[in-house]
């Protein structure tokens, strides 16, 4: 963990830090997350892989600022979460059916209070970064799964926060649009710099992704293990090394189910 | 915390896509998962048609049995004897009179309760010790007829316009509460996440997720307000006639009765329910499939 430890020693604030965060939803229930401590460096990548139910999708909130943290801090981008610092995409769309793909998008920048001479044109290029520039009169009911988890991607990047969290976003797309996303979304990482968390279940996604995979157990979730991809150059989740780093994972993983079943 | 690295590697065995290959591979999938251009939605006659034949054969059945002679045609006149009587009453006015004088009134009442229930349906569904102090009370007033406030309202406000909007109100309010706040109840919580991972603060989440998500709900709750209040202003039309009070539709039904004149009262029948259709048809029918239609909730309504 060499490379971690020197990241949380440098004094460019984390992007992400988490210190002893504690998570129970009844008072005095089980702990579904139990002091988990993680930093995430400035423009890192981040994949968080676990178990069904192991509390993926409530570290996620938490760090959106969602849900508070029954005990612990949360800080993003150097400051203390309090809710909406961090851009979250959910695992569906859940883009507003009212509105055009445009308008989900420009809905975002006008919250953030960009001026509304300029969110049209705003709205377009982010539309255009995700290659949907024609579609922005379309509504919802329009467009396909994987157009409409490309409008939410331009809409959470129109948020413009450094943070881009993402719940299992790709789970319900098909394995082409899936893989095409991949390189849609390393193509965004790279041009814009954004720390991203994704949480995904599919271990060959997180290796195909992720900088630095993280394994978390279930009850009480902890993060047990983490993986440092080192792969240079395009990556392909076809690739051999993937496949072999994400086999070694998937035993890990496996190993982590299996320790409930005792 | 253990760790591994993997050998740094450059090769794929896998031919890398180029920008230009993920571009129109993308291109091909969105254009093969959209629908392809818009069905042309072939515009059938018998929505129009079948109420028109309908209607047709109700009057139809209408004559046969004056033609049976059952009843004396001063109790049950024919047809044209309501024809004629329309006419006639049409060519002094009294017809143009009643219909302006309660359209205005169902207009300008309800457009008032809109205005006054909105708000208040946004606090009842939003701030919780409203809704638990006054929904059960709102809900209480939906089931009071409104008719049952006419006697209240003449001995307040005497026999004036006042009376009437007093009865519209009490009639049309809690429905619209009780539909907003119904609206607002089904608006799906990833909704509200949104507006929350957006930033939205509680007014702009109400405006901007809230509101429009709650619309079909609301708009039932308008629906179902327009027929309370139309209803009741004819109630109180027919009870409270003289004084200051206009002359309306509800007037024209009880002039009809003093002068024992059953033609009269089966125009003012007819007109009250022509009202209520074409408001239906003209406001309210529009505004719902427009609505579905830009949900994509519509359904299917070709062929
Ligand atoms: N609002 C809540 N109230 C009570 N318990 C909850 C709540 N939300 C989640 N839990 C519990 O917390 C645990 C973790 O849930 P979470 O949704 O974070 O899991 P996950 O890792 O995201 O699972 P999945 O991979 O299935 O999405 C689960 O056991 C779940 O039952
Ligand atoms: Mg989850």
């Amino acid at each position: 963990m060499s490379t971690a430890a020197s990241r949380a020693t440098t004094e460019i604030p984390a992007a992400v830090r988490l210190d002893q965060v504690t998570k129970r939803f009844a008072p005095g229930g089980p702990a579904v997350l139990d002091r988990i401590d993680l930093t995430i460096a400035p423009g890192e990548f981040v994949c968080l892989l676990g178990a069904s139910g192991c509390g993926k999708s409530t570290l996620l909130n938490i760090v959106a600022g969602l849900e508070p943290a029954s005990s612990g801090t949360v800080q993003v981008a150097g400051s203390l979460q309090l809710g909406g610092n961090a851009a979250l995409m959910f695992q569906e769309p859940a883009l507003l059916p009212w509105l055009t793909a445009r308008r989900n998008v420009e809905l975002a920048l006008r919250l953030r209070g960009v001026p509304r001479s300029e969110r049209r044109d705003r709205a377009d290029e982010l539309l255009e970064l995700v290659h949907l520039g024609g579609a922005g009169d379309k509504a919802v009911h329009e467009l396909s799964g994987g157009m409409r988890q490309r409008v939410a991607l331009a809409r959470s990047l129109a948020q413009e926060r450094d943070v881009l969290l993402m719940d299992e976003p790709f789970a319900a797309l098909d394995a082409i649009t899936r893989d095409l996303l991949h390189d849609e979304l390393e193509r965004i990482w790279l041009a814009t710099g954004r720390t991203v968390v994704f949480i995904t279940h599919n271990v060959r996604e997180a290796v195909r992704l992720g900088q630095r995979v993280l394994l978390m157990s279930s009850r009480p979730g902890r993060i047990v293990r983490e993986w440092t991809v080192e792969v240079h150059g395009q990556r392909r989740i076809e690739a051999p090394e993937v496949a072999a780093l994400a086999m070694e994972i998937t035993d890990h993983l496996r190993q982590e189910i299996r320790r409930h079943a005792l | 915390m253990p760790s591994e690295t993997t050998q740094p590697s450059e090769t794929t065995t896998a031919p890398a896509l180029t920008m230009n290959d993920v571009r129109s591979l993308e291109a091909g999938l969105d254009a093969l998962q959209t629908a392809p251009g818009t069905t042309t939605r072939r515009r059938s006659v018998w929505p129009v048609l079948a109420p028109l034949l309908a209607t047709a054969l109700l009057i139809g059945a209408w004559q046969l049995f004056v033609l049976a002679g059952i009843k004396p045609t001063y109790i049950v006149p024919s047809p044209l004897d309501v024809l004629h009587q329309a006419v006639e009453a049409w060519g002094r006015g009294d017809i143009q009179q009643a219909l302006v004088t309660s359209l205005e009134r169902g207009i300008v009442g309800f457009a008032v309760a809109v205005l006054v229930a909105t708000p208040i349906g946004i606090l009842v569904a939003r701030v919780r010790w409203v809704r638990l102090s006054f929904g059960p009370i709102i809900t209480g007033l939906q089931v009071l007829p409104s008719v049952a406030w006419v006697p209240a309202a003449i001995l307040w406000f005497g026999l004036t316009d006042t009376t009437a909007y007093f009865v519209i109100l009490m009639g049309a309010i809690p429905s619209i509460i009780n539909g907003l706040v119904a609206g607002v109840d089904q608006v799906p919580p990833l909704f509200r996440r949104v507006g929350q991972v957006l930033g939205a603060n509680p007014w702009e989440a109400v405006r901007h997720i809230i509101l429009p998500a709650a619309l079909p709900g609301y708009l039932a709750g308008l629906k179902q307000g327009w027929a309370f209040s139309w209803r009741s202003l004819m109630a109180a039309e027919i009870i409270a006639v003289g004084g200051k009070i206009g002359f309306g539709l509800g007037s024209m039904l009880q002039q009809g009765r003093e002068i024992q004149d059953m033609s009269v009262v089966l125009v003012a029948i007819l007109l009250i329910l022509a009202v209520g259709i074409g408001v239906e048809l003209l406001v309210f029918a529009p505004l719902e499939r427009r609505l579905l239609r830009r949900r994509g909730l519509a359904a299917e309504t070709s062929r």
